[in-house]
């Protein structure tokens, strides 16, 4: 057992942990944060993404002591006072979700690319997200609900720029 | 209490109701339930596709840490029945036995053989490793029609035969006949390849016993908590009423939650024998061998017409791959099917036969649209082909031979009645959108001056018979059960209204459908209603969701539940308001007396004044609740035409989808919201098996395919932007008006796209890609057309063999140019 200090979503937590569990297994099974679910056994489906300390990874492939000493935010830690975050209003308003179960990995996924890219084309969200699988929604309402939590798109900006 | 809803809820795009709780991860998916003392279940497979089990010792697996227990399938033999098919489609099918764990014999790579019980998930999976087996190697069943030679192995040994069932159909002349008389006949075969469903959420399932009162809460990630109850009751002998299930937040299921699983009978059986908390959640990987397959057939096709293009008649021989195993309704599948493959066209003859055949590979079952989406890609396939053949441009083929709006309702000629549809309508309106004509003048000079990468247009029409089912039919077809819906309303005190549904949503939007259809008829707001469903004590009584049933025959009962309260209302109104029911008026949520509105109430107040009310006269029961059970009068019938240009490099063998269009029908719609999203996923499955998907097996029966690093499920980076739009022909056969939507983008999106591939490569001399039309697939075939050997990857056969140099030739010349005579009877 290995001792590790995790902070999670704003709270810290220390516990003992065999060297082999998974971060996903430990947020889940022994926190009992479920907000994040574990769609695979390979790292394809990026079901289980989270944040660790500003970087999004995929908490199936990661072990719950690679983050001791680090800060992990899960799609629970996201909305503030009951206040959900423009991506998850825009998952909201654009239908971007049917059963739910991708939804915390892409809304985690999306955050990372919004961060570095704030302002993806329609094309750079698809190429951004290819790392997480949906089976229900065709992508579609997911693109626009990325983008609609962007500002305008760089060229349309430019646009208005110019204009 | 006072202001009414007034807009009209059906027909609006309300923001779905099931969301919050997902997009911040408060959702209760199974896997997330701990109780206190929970043990994991972890199952020992078989790594062989069949093989006598001559010796299992799970002994060790008790010394090692945290296992409580570890049983064989001798062990759990007892009290653990066959599991349960409900479909026997013909009187003499072959129904073999199904134990939930293997005995003496396993028939498929992941054929259960042995179970551990520990503390953890890791310590169970540990243990499996312990579990020592014996396999005696069996020869592997895989080639469908090798399957059926004299002398082949057997996958049941004891059954003689590894022939399921042969369920034939013929209607209208007989089609030896019409094509004796046909001028043009044409005969293809195709491949549905197996596919995987893939739901994002893996099967999980917990059991919570109470040892002493012999009671068993079951929840799983099930499509049919009711079913399930009925079946688990069954296997495990524990009566119905003692099991309550539960489908909590459900990720998906695709046709492959409408199951009843071994694994939910172990967990049920083990949970029993402990007397303690069991739960199993299966990895990815693990299930891809254990969750049942979709598709996996062979299609023999052939079809007659006059030289005009007039179609004479179909023929269509199925060889079916059942898998090992006779899973729930496995053997129905193609039968599904049976009845759709002359699509939306008008033709004198039509011959079906469907043989089922048992091979040592996953059992199949249900996957999205099945059946339909084979029958609509086998006749979709061979009409662009007898497009060809003719020298028509395929749409105007198309138009020739469909039903004319007019002519609804329509019997077709396998003995349907559609009941409205206009076809017309729909492809026009995609026609424009896709700029069709545009798009064949870019064909056709891209063609002329050889551009290495082709263009290619892809048509692709549909009906499908959706809302399962009128009960007299599932009669005919020997289906095991009915296909009512049930729905009760329970009105509140305080004028809050619950619905609960006999149906159990697993993305589709259920809870806000529902919503909006109950608010309408009862005229309150979309917020004060809840809808509760997936819980047999708390709606106990369904038939569940799939096969586009939920809307046609489960909203229908909500709809009509919610108009018996109205007029069970009315009574108590007329009480309240001291006038007599002929003088009521019920608008806008409320009751008021013809001439003086003044005089009113609400029906939430009419359900507190019900609660409250002492002297209500003598024969008014004290309720406004209802339920209704809804038997269907006739299945629903969307339809649509979809459109699809591709992109083909020549020399990579990579399709690329240019533009998608699909106008549906779907009758009337409840959430254009919701059902666009269905449409869009849809597609994104269609298009799927067209070009990425299939679970592939070596020659040894063993999935190649069993992760998502093999098994290429398409990303966000996969799949273009579609335009959808719609036409709204109402269903005749339900007050609403509704018709289905949940498979109609994949039944027609698979012919839509590998047509287009075809089209891009008919130049060359290319008759057929055989699915997924992966690049490698592409290039052989165009390599095979130049070297005037297509056929092999093509797969279609004999057809196709031949003179394709020729082909080739002869269809550079022309923008819908014959690719050869080799089809012409």
């Amino acid at each position: 057992m290995t001792h590790i200090s995790v902070n999670v979503d704003g709270t810290t937590y220390e516990d003992e942990v065999e060297p082999r569990l998974l971060l996903a297994h430990y947020l889940r099974d022994r926190l009992g944060l479920t907000g994040t679910p574990i769609g695979c056994d390979t790292s394809n489906c990026g079901a289980c993404t989270v944040d660790l300390d500003g970087t999004s990874v995929k908490s199936c492939s990661v072990l719950a002591v690679q983050a001791d000493g680090c800060a992990v935010t899960t799609v629970q830690g996201l909305a503030k006072d009951g206040e959900w975050t423009a991506l998850q209003r825009a998952f909201h308003e654009q239908h971007g979700l049917q059963c739910g179960y991708c939804t915390p990995g892409m809304i985690m996924a999306a955050r990372d690319l919004l961060r570095e890219n704030p302002r993806p084309e329609a094309d750079e969200v698809r190429q951004a997200l290819e790392g997480n699988l949906c089976r229900c929604t065709g992508y579609q309402n997911i693109v626009r609900a990325v983008l609609a939590a962007s500002g305008p798109p760089a060229h349309q900006a430019a646009e208005e720029v110019t204009a | 209490m006072t202001d009414q809803a007034v807009e009209r809820e059906v027909g609006r795009r309300r923001l779905r109701k099931e969301d919050a709780r997902l997009i911040t991860g408060q959702t209760n998916w199974t896997d997330n339930i701990q109780v206190a003392g929970l043990l994991h279940m972890a199952i020992l497979r078989s790594p062989m596709a069949h093989a006598r089990v001559t010796r299992v010792d799970v002994s060790p697996a008790l010394d090692y840490p945290n296992v409580v227990a570890a049983f064989s399938g001798a062990d759990l033999a007892e009290g653990l029945g066959s599991l349960p098919c409900a479909w026997p489609v013909t009187e003499d099918i072959v129904l073999p036995g199904h134990p939930p764990v293997a005995v003496d014999e396993v028939r498929y790579a992941g054929d259960p053989v042995a179970v551990v019980v520990a503390r953890d998930r890791y310590a169970a999976a540990d243990a499996l490793e312990a579990i020592e087996v014996d396999y005696d190697p069996l020869p592997p069943v895989l080639d469908l029609e090798a399957a059926l030679a004299e002398g082949s192995p057997l996958v049941h040994t004891d059954k003689g035969t590894n022939r399921c069932y042969t369920w034939p159909l013929a209607t209208g002349d007989s089609f030896a006949a019409v094509r004796d008389r046909a001028e043009v006949t044409l005969k293809r075969r195709y491949h549905q390849q197996r596919l995987i469903p893939n739901a994002m959420e893996p099967r999980a399932v917990v059991v919570t016993p109470i040892a002493a009162s012999g009671e068993y809460t079951v929840y799983s990630a099930t499509q049919i908590p009711h079913i399930l109850r009925i079946m688990l009751s069954t296997v495990t002998g524990i009566p119905e009423h003692k099991l309550r299930v539960i489908a909590p937040d459900v990720g998906g299921g695709f046709g492959s939650k409408l199951q009843v699983y071994g694994e939910e009978a172990l967990a049920l059986a083990i949970a029993r024998r402990l007397g303690r908390p069991v739960k199993w959640t299966e990895s990815r990987s693990e299930g891809a061998l254990a969750t049942h397959h979709g598709r996996g057939m062979i299609q023999d096709v052939e079809i007659a017409a006059t030289r005009e293009g007039g179609l004479l008649g179909l023929k269509v021989d199925l060889l079916a791959d059942m898998g090992a195993y006779l899973m729930l309704v496995t053997p129905g599948i193609p039968i599904l099917g049976a009845f759709m493959y002359p699509g939306i066209y008008k033709m004198d003859a039509y011959e079906f036969t469907c043989t089922g055949v048992f091979t040592t590979r996953t059992p199949t079952d249900a996957y999205r649209g099945a059946g339909r989406p084979e029958a609509t890609f086998a006749i979709e396939r061979i009409m662009d082909e007898l497009a060809a053949e003719l020298g028509l441009d395929p749409v105007e083929l198309r138009r020739r031979n469909w039903i004319r709006h007019e002519e609804f309702p329509y019997t077709s000629i396998a003995g349907l009645t559609y009941d409205s549809g206009n076809y017309e309508a729909a492809t026009d309106k995609a026609l424009a959108l896709f700029g069709y004509d545009d798009l064949r003048a870019e064909q056709h000079r891209r063609n002329e001056r050889g551009d290495p990468v082709r263009l290619g247009i892809g048509v692709s029409t549909y009906t499908e018979m959706c809302g399962l089912a009128p009960s007299r039919v599932l009669r005919d077809l020997r289906y095991g059960a009915g296909g009512w819906e049930a729905a009760s309303i329970r009105m509140l005190p305080t004028g809050k209204v619950e619905v609960v549904t006999g149906t159990s949503p697993h993305g589709q939007g259920h809870e806000t459908c529902w919503s909006q259809i109950a608010a309408d008829v009862l005229g309150v707001p979309f917020e004060d209603v809840e809808v509760v469903h997936g819980d047999t004590r708390a709606a106990p009584q369904g038939m569940d969701t799939y096969g586009s049933r939920s809307l046609a025959v489960g909203g229908e009962a909500v709809h009509r539940a919610a108009k018996t309260v109205v007029e069970k209302a009315r009574k108590i109104a007329a009480h309240l308001l001291e006038a007599s029911e002929q003088d009521l008026e019920f608008s806008d949520g409320a009751f008021s007396v013809k001439g003086s509105p003044e005089a009113r109430r609400t029906i939430q107040e009419i359900a507190f004044e019900t609660f409250t009310n002492h002297d209500l006269p003598d024969g008014v029961e004290p309720t406004i609740n209802a339920e209704h059970v809804v038997d269907p009068e006739n299945f629903s019938y969307p339809h649509g035409t979809h459109l699809c240009s591709v992109e083909v490099d020549t020399e990579t063998g990579r399709t690329r989808i240019r533009s998608y269009v699909c106008v549906d029908d779907v009758g009337r719609v409840v959430n254009p919201m919701i059902v666009e999203g269905q449409v869009h996923g849809g597609l994104a499955q269609g298009i799927a098996q067209a070009l990425y998907e299939e679970a592939v097996y070596d020659d040894d029966g063993n999935l190649l395919s069993g992760t998502l690093a093999d098994y290429l499920v398409p990303s966000a980076a996969d799949l273009p932007d579609f335009v959808t739009d719609r036409t709204e022909t109402p269903a005749v056969s339900n007050a609403l008006g509704v018709k289905g939507v949940g498979e109609a983008g994949t039944i027609a999106s698979t012919p839509a796209v590998v047509n287009a591939v075809v089209d891009a490569l008919r130049p060359l001399g290319v008759r057929d890609v055989r699915m997924p039309c992966s690049p490698h697939r592409v290039w052989q075939a165009i390599q095979e057309a130049r070297s005037g050997t297509a056929g092999g990857t093509g797969g279609t056969g004999p057809a196709q063999s031949g003179q394709s140099g020729q082909a080739a030739r002869s269809g550079e010349l022309g923008q819908y140019g014959r690719p050869g005579e080799e089809g012409w009877a």
